[in-house]
């Protein structure tokens, strides 16, 4: 076993320790087939819950999207990033030469699953924001891979915004059943439908 | 007891040993007859009643599990596993509190700091600061850190939560190594018999409240908390416990009419201790536990270990009370 598996096993077991990181495997079962995962996002820890969440063997196909310019600033960041997680790197600032969801394609192209989360930045109350068109545009380029939306709960209150130390509370990931991009589907109409099936995941308030 | 062999020509190492299979075989036999009953009488899996019983005898064996596991770790070892057993029991407890962004910091005391500390005291059997610690140290540590954080919303409910999870998850359960590191004199060693003496009492008065509030079908005292709960299921419960007390004496240090009125009042706490958790559970929402649950937190350990909670604290004081102990 290399440092990075051995990282990443410790990793997911203080995840489960701190979090429990439950997968409610609610819409479809967890499965070793191309997947596109979409989530809401609250917090810095969103990808570290779905990644511990899912079953050990499938993590390692399982990749997250990092922004290059933070996540390679400093060689530790870069292990984590690459060798732990393999994650595809992206640009934030947009340069109009290159396609923002290269990488993303690219790493579809070569058979991985990925987990996005559409809203772009973190929403830190309430309701998810509208989504960003990237989603619209991986269903329409890869209309074979399953879009899994799943909705992460309780995660923002881990560690909320300012802090450095997580607090131990249950969060779970609830995961939905497979959405599918509709022939002659507007772009707004099925990235409302996207941001919908997610938010039909939440539990209900107590 | 015994006929063949004579248990008290036995090294205390060989009782306890003895004592670990009689039990485990006990509930293997218990286990393998539910099972067989549900197949026979073709019970349907849904059925409130049997899922009520498995989760009971599931109980049992989590509670027997951790007993043995204690035992063969030694005292650090039986710190550690209770204290493990406390960390996670306060994870269930928090996440159904809905606590606020500004209890963070008290939140970061109450798991990284109060939590190994009681655990550490146990473990080196300062029982004189271990019994003060949280109701007095850690009762004016967590309102100040509270205050500090500068938010006044609900300050006082707040609190509360805190201190009352801080109170039942580590507190309460922490008592539970403290009564294998009691030392009474010509006893030593044997806190395990202790530890099972308590657990099995626990158990008994829960299982028997169940039986008696079925058989009895008296007017719940308080349906909208538990419709199951009534004073004489209550007390037919605590007098079961009492007579397996009694019966279980022999291992314990005390004399037989002790042992009835100690195993009473744990069984009695026990019990009240688990109608406690049931409101906890009615105000913080859910209906439903194991995975099957819709709400995010409820576990069903903290349902476990509601009665030991509870019961675990008014044992361990009122036998160091009645025995002047100490230790």
């Amino acid at each position: 076993m290399s440092l990075a598996d051995a990282a990443g096993i410790l990793l997911a077991f203080i995840a489960r320790l701190i979090t429990g990181a439950q997968g409610h495997w609610k819409g479809c079962p967890p499965m070793a087939e191309q997947r596109i995962y979409f989530a809401n996002h609250q917090s810095h820890l969103d990808w570290v819950l779905i990644w511990a969440a899912l079953p050990h063997d499938l993590r390692a196909g399982t990749r997250p999207i990092a922004a290059r310019d933070y996540w390679t600033s400093s060689r530790f960041k870069q292990w984590l990033t690459t060798e732990v997680f393999h994650a595809v790197y992206v640009s934030r600032q947009r340069s109009d030469d290159q396609d923002p969801l290269e990488p993303l394609v690219e790493a579809l192209k070569a058979g991985d699953s990925l987990v996005i989360f559409p809203e772009g930045t973190r929403s830190l109350k309430g309701d998810p924001l509208p989504f960003k068109s990237g989603l619209y545009h991986l269903a329409q380029l890869f209309p074979d891979v399953r879009l899994i939306p799943a909705w992460i709960d309780n995660v923002q209150r881990v560690m909320p915004k300012g802090e450095v130390v997580p607090v131990p509370i249950l969060c779970t990931v609830t995961f939905g059943a497979p959405l599918a991009l509709q022939p002659g589907e507007e772009k707004r109409d099925f990235l409302e439908r996207a941001r919908d099936a997610v938010l039909e995941l939440r539990p209900p308030a107590p | 007891m015994m006929t063949v062999i004579d248990p008290r020509h036995l090294s205390v190492d060989q009782q306890v040993g003895l004592l670990f299979v009689i039990l485990f075989g006990a509930l293997l036999l218990t286990t393998a007859g539910t099972t067989l009953l549900a197949l026979r009488r073709g019970t349907d899996s849904a059925d409130p009643r049997h899922l009520r019983l498995l989760r009971d005898l599931r109980a049992l064996w989590v509670g027997a599990l951790v007993f043995w596991v204690a035992w063969v770790s030694g005292p650090v070892g039986a710190t550690l596993a209770f204290g493990i057993f406390s960390f996670l029991a306060l994870r269930e407890f928090i996440t159904l509190a809905h606590t606020r962004r500004s209890d963070h910091r008290s939140l970061i005391l109450a798991f990284f700091i109060v939590l190994p500390l009681q655990y550490v005291l146990v473990g080196n059997r300062n029982f004189d600061l271990f019994t003060v610690f949280i109701p007095v140290y850690v009762f004016l540590a967590i309102p100040v850190l509270s205050a500090l954080a500068g938010d006044p919303e609900r300050f006082l409910e707040r609190n509360a939560k805190i201190q009352w999870g801080i109170m039942v998850c580590v507190f309460g359960l922490s008592h539970a190594p403290a009564l294998l590191l009691l030392e009474f004199p010509r006893y030593e060693g044997r806190g395990a018999f202790l530890v099972f003496f308590l657990v099995v009492v626990a158990a008994v008065a829960q299982i028997a409240q169940e039986l008696m509030s079925r058989w009895l079908r008296r007017r719940p005292v308080a349906r909208h908390i538990d419709r199951s709960f009534s004073y004489r299921a209550w007390l037919a419960g605590a007098l079961a416990a009492a007579v397996v007390g009694l019966l279980l004496f022999w291992i314990t240090p005390f004399k037989a009419p002790q042992a009835l009125a100690i195993a009473f009042i744990a069984g009695g706490a026990g019990t009240l201790g688990e109608f406690v958790m049931k409101a906890l559970k009615k105000d913080a929402g859910v209906r439903f536990w194991g995975n099957r649950a819709s709400i995010t937190g409820a576990v069903g350990l903290l349902d476990r270990v509601a009665p030991l909670c509870f019961a675990a604290p008014v044992f361990f004081h009122s036998v160091r009370w009645f025995f002047q102990l100490r230790a």
